[in-house]
């Protein structure tokens, strides 16, 4: 885990909203090319630690990125009506104007058919799309700009098991090409134990960080989901 | 063609693009009944304007800034829905109008008066609405973006909440001006229904509001055209021509 220079800094992290503390005593840090998994139960402040490493609600403490870091980001909720007129193409050309950066941004998600692309996919309105298919667009539209690092909130809300399987191996494939930092907010542990670096457990405090295979010890397991919860490999079909 | 009724057109129909283009994003971002709702505050303001001899469009305008700033601070403030604070305020205030306004003027107020428009109202209104639409495009990015995502929006670094406060005072010059054409009463249909015709046709949304524009132009100088050939009154005429679009619309539905 040691590096001389982390991609972020987070020392002694809070976050406190209408009087009500969501996050306290966070602190780690996150080398460059890193897969970082959040877990921990509904309410743990897992997204609420990402809008805070966006500076997107007050903290205190210090998260302090590498200087000209570009971070996107993917959201959790992006539930967008189907008769919503606005094309897949509109879409990637509010980030770029530029067909080939579309085009390469498309390729590197999966989708290689140059005649789907230009007479199906990028004429389609967006709110058509299967849940799957949005999340590729979108993983596209957040690569488009080369980033250094994205923050995954939920990939695979609402995308049934065999998608999402694909999904994290798009995930990891993207940043073993690209040379990414990921943060990925995540409910099952089996992908954490296959495709993150390092884990970092989240019940309101930090309460393990580290490589999953020793982060993840029978305490945390508790610690995050209570006396009932034991943890088993289950294997999608 | 008489000059008055070119005047009328050219003012009527510059008035139905705007608020057409405008309609676009109000209708996007769910807010129909805003646009509906805020067209009865300037009626107060029309009515102290009218009482002090000075321009009904400041007068409607001051009227709809102070309405808007007002909801976009309680709406930061309380946790009240934005709709209940709509319903509050904005029937106090056409109560209010209704009563301040000077009986003659009432009917004008209430329905439009685009039948003695005069050459300044022309000067004020196609500079105006030209600026109206040139700031939108301008903001239409991080608005459409912010409809579909407001944190997705945000993680861009874009001031979401400033661009929402630009927007709804976009959406005041637009109903200030409209109340000319339609009157305090019809003005929303003037910024919803060209927009709920144009989205009927439109996949793409380049094309989504540039017909809403195109439609608020027609049914505003087909519902005048109309009118003064048959001596109606513009106003509901121009809302009954937005309303045939509209349902000529629904046949072509995308």
């Amino acid at each position: 885990m040691e590096s001389a220079s982390p991609i972020l800094k987070v020392n002694n992290l809070a976050v406190t909203l209408d009087g009500q503390k969501i996050l306290y005593d966070i602190s780690f840090d996150l080398n460059r090319g890193d897969t970082v998994a959040i877990v921990g139960p509904n309410g743990a402040g897992k997204s609420v630690l990402f809008r805070a490493l966006l500076g997107l609600v007050p903290y205190t403490g210090t998260a302090t990125w590498a200087k000209d870091i570009k971070i996107n980001y993917i959201p959790q909720r992006f539930t967008i009506d189907r008769d919503f007129p606005l094309t897949v193409r509109e879409f990637l050309q509010f980030k770029t104007k530029n067909h080939h950066a579309i085009f390469d941004a498309l390729r590197s998600v999966g989708i290689t058919d140059e005649h789907h692309i230009n007479h199906h996919l990028l004429n389609q309105r967006l709110g058509w799309l299967s849940g799957g298919q949005i999340q590729r667009v979108l993983i596209a539209w957040a690569i488009i700009d080369r980033p250094d690092v994205i923050l995954f909130d939920e990939p695979t809300a609402g995308i049934d098991v065999g998608g999402e399987e694909t999904i994290y191996h798009l995930i990891k494939k993207l940043q073993d090409e690209k040379d990414l930092t990921i943060f990925i907010i995540s409910h099952d542990l089996n992908v954490v134990y296959k495709h993150a670096t390092s884990v970092l457990c989240l019940n309101k405090d930090m309460i393990c960080y580290g490589a999953p295979a020793e982060a993840l010890d029978p305490s945390a397991l508790k610690a995050l989901y209570g006396e009932a919860t034991f943890f088993t490999h289950h294997h999608s079909k | 063609m008489n000059s008055q009724l070119i005047l009328q057109l050219l003012i009527g129909g510059a008035i139905g693009i705007g608020a057409g283009y405008l309609g676009a994003f109000l209708i996007l971002r769910r807010m129909a009944l805003v646009g509906d709702a805020l067209s009865h505050v300037a009626l107060p303001g029309l009515a102290v304007a009218l009482l002090f001899g000075f321009n009904p469009f400041i007068g409607a305008f001051t009227a709809l800034f102070i309405a808007i700033v007002g909801i976009w601070i309680l709406e930061r403030k309380t946790n009240l829905p934005s709709e209940a604070l709509v319903g509050i305020f904005f029937t106090i205030a056409l109560a209010l109008g209704i009563l301040l306004t000077p009986e003659p003027e009432l009917l004008e107020a209430l329905f439009g008066s685009i039948g003695n428009v005069a050459h300044l109202d022309l000067y004020i209104t196609l500079p105006t609405v030209a600026l109206v639409i040139i700031a939108l495009k301008l903001i239409s990015k991080p608005l459409t973006l912010s409809t579909i995502s407001k944190e997705l929006t945000q993680s861009m670094k874009v001031p979401v909440n400033t661009i929402n406060f630009i927007f709804l005072l976009l959406v005041a010059v637009i109903v200030a001006l409209g109340i000319k054409v339609t009157g305090t009463l019809l003005m929303g249909a003037l910024v919803i229904i060209p927009a709920a015709a144009a989205r009927n046709i439109s996949r793409t949304f380049s094309s989504y509001v540039f017909m809403s524009a195109i439609l608020g132009g027609v049914a505003a100088i087909s519902g005048i055209t109309i009118a003064y050939h048959y001596s109606f009154a513009p106003g509901p005429l121009v809302v009954l021509s937005g309303g045939v679009l509209f349902l000529v619309s629904l046949l072509f539905k995308q």
